[in-house]
Formats: structure tokens, sequence, C-alpha cells
């Protein structure tokens, strides 16, 4: 029963959905207020409906129902409760619909949120989100639908994919896509900016905090994907520049460019058309990254099942959306805005710098990405492109970011001196240069990435609280929220890039044979296997290894890797055992039994500072949501929120 | 011309040159890094190139696997069902590494027409199969019957 309510949900959300794009669209046009106020009430009932359907798909997941085909092929009797539930988004149907979810519930944020925006720019905004969900509904209902059952169902349904068994995967794929799906509302500002015929700083200025929460959702999204696959894959590594990963980048590197934009275009005016285009091009690539996921065109260590129809939909929704986008920009061009000029030395200049980088980044991936799909396509043969390349790309564009980054914030608007810049920072150029060289002979390293990732690393952090500190001192109220948020974020990088520099040069990594009895030593750690148990879980059996691990004589950990058998899929997956740590992380995995005398392959990491990977990305995802709940973006002067209101009625079609 | 202008001739200038320096960078590496996909078919027609970085991909042969005892070298065959390669790993194979199960195999050809692996790839999905391991069992005459759900 409940997916037939679940059904009709989703009909009667399209519904309001379809409602919701032509209505209030009418009513800013006509001026017609009381159309205008529908749309609040709209993207609530819409939010309900939506709220709705996936209850109910958790409902039959929880109860069991295996007549509904989607709860058949992914959950079982054996299944705890908490997995039947993130099962619903384990797959593509369940996915879409928390897709939607989001989506909805991203409208209600904006219904709610925008009451010192003028109602006729709400109205538009909401109407063209209307728009996207037409679209999303569409699809899930003709192609996706995760209602549809199968009579008689089967007694027992088949497994979750034991991948997906996991926390990290509870939380990733409803973090990931409210990023994805944040965008749309930068889009859908960019979109009715354009429709009310004028590009202004006020609505820049009202996008920017919704763009900062996208991009954080973002951040944490894949930083969360990647530890998952860290411990999960059983690899060990945390970046692998697979096409789905790239699919989740590509609009965080035009997301990074777009936040940065935004805040030139709201402080000063300049380059109004550029942040126009990016908000249209970072939705864009969210949904190029849902189409190639879904349509299984690429090929991918994380491709699930999937079908080429669906894609060809989401193909086809991206060309409209895009398409659409770039007509009316190209239409409505001449009218926007031109902002005031600047010097060559300025923070505009800084800013377009990170742009120019970060956009550039993201053309490097999309090219690699789709490179084997343009190459398969005109019949030269079929290929894919190494991570060396993506590797080689990227620390080749991010090392001049790394070095030019303290430098912008510490710069002035509109003009500046070189010297005056650089004066500051270079106390803090010097005593990271020291304090990395310091740290480096401290660990014993001295090869190129390791020397370099600390100076950096250090360079970065210390421009941050340098930063942080002259503000602090130059006003009398503190740092504001945003910059709060600029500073956290930026030193953010500096972790991050201490992490990922230590982990590339200096992770020690090997497989071995290991016999119960046996010890083996490596980097200073004593390994020694006990025996291999057998161990039961809900719906699984193992064989676990118990391991100890000695430093010197002292015992630092036991730690107990696993080799499970789901009982109904006849999967295997690798449970791999984790020490983590600030410093390192000591991290093994189970292979295979090596013939009849009980010796197994075991691969080996350690992993320095491992952690720091992750907690950069938090520490840059917690600044985007800091920058983002500042007062400031909301507040308004209120004499120019009267003028635009009766500017932007005013403005014909 | 103008200061404004010689200004924004320069931008121009500089953005054309750094998108130009980026491209033949970008292509550059491009072509160092690709891997070309091989069938088994492909490597007896000799076709594939040696020596190189390649992606070999078919199924796994049914009772090819043999594993050495006293260390972690392993043999097996990959096969289109029409020719076969033998391949040598060391290490690790995937969870979902089965016998007539799709693979993809990441090393180089030798003379011999052996294949040395330094990574296999297996899938997260005991049904999916890769796409190009897809077609080139297409290609040699034997589609697999259950390769999707």
């Amino acid at each position: 029963m409940s997916a037939e309510l679940g059904q009709i949900s989703l009909i009667l959300a399209l519904v309001l959905a379809a409602l919701l794009s032509v209505l209030p669209m009418i009513g800013a046009q006509r001026n017609n207020e009381a159309l205008m106020k529908l749309a609040p009430s709209l993207a609530i009932g819409q939010f309900v409906f939506l709220a709705g359907a996936f209850a109910a798909l958790a409902w039959a997941f929880l109860q069991h129902d295996f007549t509904v085909t989607y709860v058949a092929m992914h959950s079982n009797l054996l299944l705890p409760w908490y997995y039947r539930l993130t099962a619903v988004w384990g797959s593509h149907e369940g996915s879409l619909l928390l897709w939607m979810l989001l989506l909805g519930g991203w409208m209600l944020a904006v219904a709610a949120f925008s009451r010192s925006v003028p109602r006729i720019f709400t109205a538009r905004v909401l109407s063209v989100m209307g728009m996207v969900s037409v679209g999303f509904l569409l699809f899930i209902l003709f192609t996706s639908n995760p209602f549809e059952r199968i009579l008689p169902g089967p007694i027992d349904g088949r497994d979750l994919n034991p991948l997906l068994q996991d926390v990290g995967m509870i939380f990733h794929p409803p973090l990931l896509y409210m990023g994805y799906v944040g965008f749309a509302v930068a889009f859908a500002f960019a979109i009715a900016g354009l429709i009310g015929g004028r590009v202004e700083r006020d609505w820049v200025r009202w996008s920017r905090p919704w763009t900062l929460a996208a991009w954080a959702f973002l951040t944490f999204g894949i930083a969360l994907g990647s530890w998952w696959a860290y411990y999960e894959l059983g690899w060990g590594g945390w970046w692998f520049w697979d096409p789905v990963e790239n699919a989740s980048f590509i609009p965080w590197l035009i997301g990074t460019a777009l936040i940065h934009s935004q805040a030139v275009t709201e402080k000063r005016g300049a380059f109004p058309a550029w942040t126009v285009l990016l908000s249209i091009a970072a939705f864009s690539m969210s949904l190029l990254g849902t189409f190639l996921v879904r349509s299984g065109v690429l090929t991918s260590v994380h491709a699930f099942a999937n079908d080429p129809e669906r894609g060809l939909f989401i193909l086809a929704f991206m060309a409209v959306v895009t398409g659409g986008a770039l007509t009316l920009y190209a239409l409505r061009a001449p009218r926007i805005m031109t902002g005031e000029g600047f010097d060559w030395i300025s923070r505009e200049s800084a800013l377009l710098l990170n742009n120019v980088f970060f956009t550039v980044s993201a053309a490097m991936v999309l090219l690699g990405t789709l490179y084997p799909l343009i190459i398969d396509f005109m019949g030269w043969g079929q290929i894919s492109v190494g991570p060396p390349y993506f590797g080689a790309m990227f620390i080749l564009l991010m090392t001049p970011v790394v070095l030019l980054l303290p430098l912008g914030p510490f710069t002035r608007w509109k003009r500046d001196g070189f010297m005056r810049i650089l004066q500051p920072l270079a106390v803090t150029a010097a005593i990271s240069i020291v304090a990395a060289l310091l740290v480096c002979a401290w660990l014993g390293t001295w090869s190129l990435r390791a020397v370099s990732g600390w100076i950096g690393g250090f360079w970065l952090i210390g421009g941050a609280l340098a930063y942080a500190v002259r503000t602090a001192r130059a006003s009398r109220s503190g740092l504001a929220r945003h910059q709060w948020g600029m500073t956290l974020a930026h030193a953010g990088v500096g972790v991050f890039l201490i992490g990922a520099a230590m982990v590339e040069a200096h992770t020690f990594e090997r497989d071995i044979r290991i016999a119960p009895g046996e010890t083996v030593e490596a980097a200073g750690y004593r390994f020694t296997l006990h025996e291999v148990a057998q161990v039961k879980g809900p719906n699984w059996r193992a064989d676990e290894a118990r391991f100890s691990i000695h430093k010197g004589e002292r015992e630092i950990a036991r730690m107990n890797p696993q080799k499970r058998l789901y009982h109904r899929g006849g999967q295997t997956m690798t449970q791999v055992a984790l020490k983590p740590g600030v410093f390192r992380d000591l991290y093994i995995a189970m292979g295979e039994e090596l013939g009849a005398s009980g010796a197994w392959s075991v691969r080996l990491h350690i992993k320095p500072f491992v952690r720091w990977i992750w907690g950069g990305a938090v520490l840059i995802g917690l600044g985007g949501l800091i920058a983002a709940s500042d007062r400031r973006y909301r507040q308004q002067r209120r004499q120019r929120a009267d003028a635009s209101l009766a500017s932007g009625a005013e403005a014909p079609a | 011309m103008t200061p404004t202008r010689k200004k924004r001739l320069a931008v121009v200038a500089l953005i054309v040159l750094g998108v130009g320096a980026a491209t033949a960078v970008a292509i550059t590496a491009l072509n160092d890094n690709m891997l070309y996909f091989v069938s088994p078919t492909d490597v007896h027609a000799a076709t594939a190139p040696q020596d190189k970085q390649i992606r070999l991909g078919g199924l796994v042969a049914a009772g090819s696997v043999q594993r050495d005892p006293d260390s972690l070298e392993v043999r097996f065959t990959v096969t289109d069902g029409r020719h076969d390669v033998p391949v040598s790993f060391e290490g690790i194979l995937p969870d979902l590494f089965r016998e007539g199960q799709g693979v993809i195999a990441h090393g180089y050809l030798d003379e011999g027409g052996h294949f040395h692996a330094h990574e296999v790839l297996a899938r997260h999905d005991e049904t999916y199969m890769p796409p190009e391991v897809m077609k080139s069992l297409e290609a040699a005459g034997h589609p697999p019957e259950a390769s999707k759900q």
C-alpha cells in the first residue's frame, strides 16, 4: 500500500512543481501579487509530498515489502534496520528520490529565509527551481520509478551491496547531493536575475550564502566519499581520479571559482557576466556529473548498475537547462551592468587569478574525464586516462594558487602596491620556511614533495592567521563571520596540503604473506598475526585476523581485519582494520588464504598524516558554512530594497 | 591606442597565451598517460602495443587461476572466448576477482605474449560487467548471458 501512496505523492509533487514553474513566473511578469504569493506555498506543498514519497519508500524498506522491485533488489530479511533505511538511497531510483527531496528542501529554505529579498525576486527564483523539479520528477516517474512492483514478490530480497553497508555510505550521498542540488539555488538566482533583466550587486549578495552553503556541503560530501573509499575499498588510496570522483570534483572546482567571483561582483560590481556564467556552469556540471555517473558511459571503479536510456534523458535535460540558460544569457548580456575598473595589482586581479586557475583546473579534469568518451565515439579505440595526467596537471595548476593565496586577502580593492602586500607577509613566509625545514628535519624526511608540502602548508596556515590577526587589530568589533570563514577555509587548504604531500611522499605500502604466529617488521612497527578466527555478523560470516602491533617493546594496537562473506548475495568483502592517529594511520587489509598452510596475503599500509587530508577538507567546509551564516548577506538597506522592487517590477519581459 | 585598449589587449593576449600553453601541456600529458584497452583477440592479432602500459580486459578463464603457495604470485588466463592471454600478477587480488568474471588488468605485454599485470581491477557489483569487456566479448562472438541484471 505504501508504494502506491508514494507514487501518488510523487505525482502530486510533480503537479505542484509544474504549477510553481508557471504561475509565480507569470505573476512576476505581470506584477500580480496574488500569483507571486503562491510561490512559497507551492514550494512547501511540493516538499511535503516529496517527503511523503520518501517516507513511503523508507516504510517499504522497513516493512520488507519485497513486492516493490526496488526493495527486493536492494534489501533482505537479514539486513539491519539502519541499513534498510539507508538502502533507500543505495541505488539509482532511490538516490534520485533523495536528490529531489533535497531540492525540495533547498526550495523550502529559500522560501523560508528570503524575507528580506523582494517578493518578485523570490517568486522567480522558486519558479526556476520549480522547472528543475519538473524535469527531475519526470525523469524519476518515467525512467526510474522506485515504486514499481513485481507480483508475486519474492520471499526474500537480494542484498544491499555490502560496500554500501557502512556508516560512510549513510552520509556520503546526502551530503554530496546537498552540494550538487544546492548549486541549483545559485543557478536559479542567476536565471531570475537575468529574467528580471538586470544583474545587480543585490541579488549576488543574496545568493552568496546559498552558494557558500552548497559548496560547503559538496566539500563535506567529497571528503566523506574519499574517506569511505579509503577504508572501504581496501586499497588504501584516498583519491583515484576516477570518473565518478571527477564528476563531483568538477562542480566543486567551478563552485570554488564561483564563490570567489561572487565576492568581487557583490563588493565591486566587477565581472558580473562571469559570475552569471559560473552560476550556470556549476549547476550544469552537477547535472553532467549525474549523467556521467548514472548513464554508464564511463568505466569507473565506482560504477554500479546503470542504464543508457536514463543517461540520454539526463543529457537532454542538461541540454535544455544549459542551452536555455545560455540563450537567456546571450539575450540579456548587453543589459548586464558593467563594474568599476581596477588596477593590475588589486584584490579584483587576485580573485580573477583564482578564477582562472580554478576554471582551467575544472576544464582539465573535464577534458581528462571526457577524452576517453570522445576517442571511443570517434572510433579511435578504447582508452582511459591514467591518474598521472590529473596529478601532473593539478600540481602544475595549484602550485601558483598555493603561492598566491595568502596574498589575496591582504590586497586592497581597486588598486594596491606590490610591496605593500608583500611586506606584512614576508615574516610569515620566512617563519613558514624555517618551521617547515625544522619539521622535516624532525621527521627525517627530505623528499621534495614532503618539504614543499610543509612549506606550502605553513605558508597557507600562517598567511590565514596573519590576515586574521591584522583584521582583528584593525577593527574594533573583531573578525566578521565571513572573515572567520575565509580564514578557516584558507588554513584548511594548508592542512590538506600537508596531509596530501606527506601521504604521497611517505606512504609505506607492502603486500605480504603471513601465517599465524609470524611477525613482520615494517617501518619500525612489528606486526604479529596470532590467529585467524571465524566470526559472525547479522548477515555475514567472516575470517578475522588477530594482529597485535608493537613499536619497540610497547604494544600500540590490536587490529582485527576481516574478510566477510555475505550470505545472500554471496559477495566477499574486505573489512579493513585501521588504527587512526593524528600523525599516521596503520592500515591492514586481508587478501586471501594462500593454500592449506593457513597463511594469508595481507596488505599493510602506514600512512603518515593521512587524517590531515580530511581534516583540512572539514576545515574548508566549515569555513564555507561559517561564512554562509554571516548576517551581512541577508541584511539590506531598506530604501535600496524598495528601489530594486520597484525597478524589478517595471522591468519588461 | 588608448591606454584602456592597450590594457585590454594585454589582458586578452595573456589569456590566449595562458590557455594555449595550458592546452598544449594538457594534450601532452594526456597522450603520455593514455592507457589503451586491448582484448585477447587484439593480443593474438599482434595489434596490441608492446612494452607500453595497456589495459587488458576479458573474462578470467575457468580453472586457470594458479597460486604460488610461497609467495603472492598468481597466474591466470584472460579470455574473450576466442583467444586466451596468460597473465601473471604479484599482490592481492580484489574481492570480486573470480573465475568466469570480467576483469581489467593494467600492465604490459612481453614478446612471448605474456601479460605482466601490476594492477587487477574487478568491479564493485557482482552483476556488473565493465563496458569495454562487454564490447570485446561481443566482438569475439561470445556475449555473456547474465552480465546485466
